[in-house]
């Protein structure tokens, strides 16, 4: 275990941001932690690289108590913030050869590693420009190849997507598979892209007021959800009769859709189509990650975030 | 010792960005000068401080108001560095507090030493003469001034939470600091109480041996002198490598 957690908690005056939590995360995994705003992910981060000290419990990374050891845990590890913390009045490269200085990414090194991750994000062209000047995308960026600078042995990445266009995106991702991969790096991560999350966590972790609600592979809690979902837009359903048929486990009614979770959708979409009425849209699909999570949480993850990236570093800017 | 490395970026840091900010140090550059001709000159004429002059008299005052301003200031603005979450990164990294203290430390000092540097080399303008004594006694006592109230300000900085206390330590730390160290009057014939405090501020101790060194006008010996500064160096360092432990 390269992360394990007991009991920790952080309690705010009035609110508790993370409620006793335990896990454990195993090397050279890629851990996802979902959540909608404000369940506490941040704070769970924060905590596990020792830069807020936990209310109650503790947690071990790579084998030190974050605190009794904070120093060597931080040594362990990298983190990407997920909010600005690249220093805007300095240029992109400064950035990263100040970053490589402080974790004591060795002389001959440096150069090197400051090029690859450069061009990892597409930066090289402006690597001598002032952050000042970038748009927030690029910033998420420049902050993404810093995490990834000092090679860490355990790398926490809050929101690293968030913002980003789908290509730079893509990039990422596959970038932190191949870390993963090839030099076994252990990957805590954030996000709110469920696809994302779906391929590339090894395991997600779903969290809502500070409690752990699920903790599996992404293929078995679908599973757990169900092996096939049906969902149609129907006026009066005979709710009570479906739910009466062997095959099926689950269904609910809402907003005018009805969720049918089944064994065999293809084989019994007939005879649950014939005993919902009239129907004016239906699919049948597999459950997805985002289906767990809103049966989990009852809420929807915001696809997109409600204030994008720029707003978020104009208010840094105030 | 890989510290070290670190030391040397947050302090590469601090010197790029004030070297970068021009219009700042012209400013704070222009300021000194015009306190020197304006306060110097105008007051100067109707006051007799001995043969040197009432410039040159207030020469290292108006100096230490330099070096005061500029780290004190410096040392205040981790408050923002808190905010716009770039110290996080610093925070997060294998860096110990201490060693992050002394990068900040030595880059505050550097941005006064430079900026008293300036001002230094106006010092003939005025009716101040170097030797090589005399130069040297200047540039440590400066570079003990900036360590010493460089460290204040970050120890303070560092248990604020916003810009808000900023007026009240100007106010109520910086202007009495200041006023009360006879960088502007001679702290020979002051009234009781005055003399009291006068003499419990370490900073008259540091105008005192800038002031002897230059102009051979020496309140107490050279080595009460250096003695105050290099304690209130040490007292500040230790209090402020504390404050940034504690820091949240
Ligand atoms: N310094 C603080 N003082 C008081 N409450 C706080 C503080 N920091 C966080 N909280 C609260 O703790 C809870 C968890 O916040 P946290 O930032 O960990 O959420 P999150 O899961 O990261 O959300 P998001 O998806 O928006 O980033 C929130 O209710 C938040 O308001
Ligand atoms: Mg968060």
């Amino acid at each position: 275990m390269i992360i394990q957690t007991f009991g920790i908690t952080k309690r705010y005056k009035n609110i508790t941001a993370v409620n006793r939590v335990d896990l454990s995360i195993e090397e050279g995994e890629i851990f996802g932690l979902l959540g909608p705003n404000g369940a506490g992910k941040t704070t769970l981060l924060s905590m596990l690289t020792t830069l807020l000290p936990p209310t109650e419990g503790t947690a071990k990374v790579n084998g030190y108590d974050v605190r009794k050891e904070p120093g060597k845990v931080r040594e362990s590890i990298g983190m990407v913030f997920q909010t600005p913390s690249s220093d805007e009045i300095l240029t992109g490269r400064e950035n990263l050869y100040l970053h490589a200085l402080m974790y004591g990414v060795a002389k001959e090194e440096r150069k090197r590693r400051i090029g690859k991750a450069l061009e990892l994000v597409d930066l090289t062209d402006r690597a001598n420009d002032l952050v000042k000047t970038y748009s927030g995308g690029m910033r998420r960026r420049l902050e993404l190849a810093r995490g990834l600078l000092h090679e860490p042995k355990i790398l926490f990445l809050d929101e690293p997507t968030l913002g980003l266009d789908p290509q730079t995106r893509q990039h990422i991702w596959e970038y932190i598979g191949r870390l993963s991969e090839e030099q076994g790096v252990t990957i805590i991560v954030t996000t709110h892209y469920m696809e994302e999350a779906d391929s590339l966590c090894d395991r997600v972790a779903i969290i809502d007021h500070g409690e752990i609600k699920a903790l599996d592979s992404p293929s078995i809690l679908k599973m757990k959800v169900g092996k096939s979902m049906i969902r149609a837009k129907v006026e009066h359903p005979k709710l009570e009769y479906i739910k009466g048929l062997p095959y099926v486990t689950k269904a609910d009614y809402k907003d005018g859709i009805v969720t049918i979770i089944l064994n065999e959708g293809g084989a019994h979409i007939q005879e649950v189509l014939l005993n919902l009425g009239e129907v004016s849209f239906v699919e049948l699909r597999e459950p997805t990650l985002n289906d767990v999570f809103l049966q989990i949480t009852g809420k929807e993850i915001r696809e997109e975030p409600a204030d994008d990236v720029a707003e978020i570093y104009a208010r840094a800017d105030s | 010792m890989s510290d070290l490395w670190g030391i040397y970026a947050l302090w590469y840091r601090e010197v790029k960005v004030f070297l970068r900010e021009k219009s700042r140090l012209v400013s704070s550059t222009v300021n000194p000068l015009i306190w020197m001709v304006a306060f110097g000159g105008g007051l100067g004429a109707s006051i007799s401080v001995g043969e040197a002059g009432y410039q040159a008299f207030i020469f290292p005052g108006v100096l230490m108001l330099v070096v005061l301003f500029t780290t004190i200031f410096f040392g205040l603005y981790v408050v923002w560095d808190k905010k716009i979450d770039f110290f996080k990164e610093v925070l997060v990294s294998p860096m110990s507090r201490a060693s992050i203290f002394v990068g900040k430390m030595l880059g505050g000092c550097t941005d006064g030493f430079i900026q008293s540097g300036i001002i230094i080399l106006f010092g003939p303008l005025f009716g101040i003469t170097y030797t090589a004594y005399s130069l040297g006694a200047v540039v440590l006592f400066v570079i003990l001034l900036a360590m010493g109230t460089t460290s204040l300000g970050l120890a303070i900085g560092s248990q604020m939470t916003s810009f808000e206390g900023v007026g009240l330590v100007q106010s109520f730390l910086i202007m009495p600091l200041f006023f009360l160290s006879g960088a502007l009057y001679p702290i020979d014939n002051l009234p009781g109480w005055l003399s009291w405090v006068t003499y419990a501020n370490p900073l008259t101790y540091i105008v005192d041996g800038m002031r002897g060194a230059l102009l051979d006008l020496n309140s107490f010996p050279m080595a009460i002198d250096l003695g105050v500064a290099a304690v209130y160096v040490a007292v500040l360092v230790a209090v402020g490598t504390y404050a940034f432990k504690k820091m949240s």
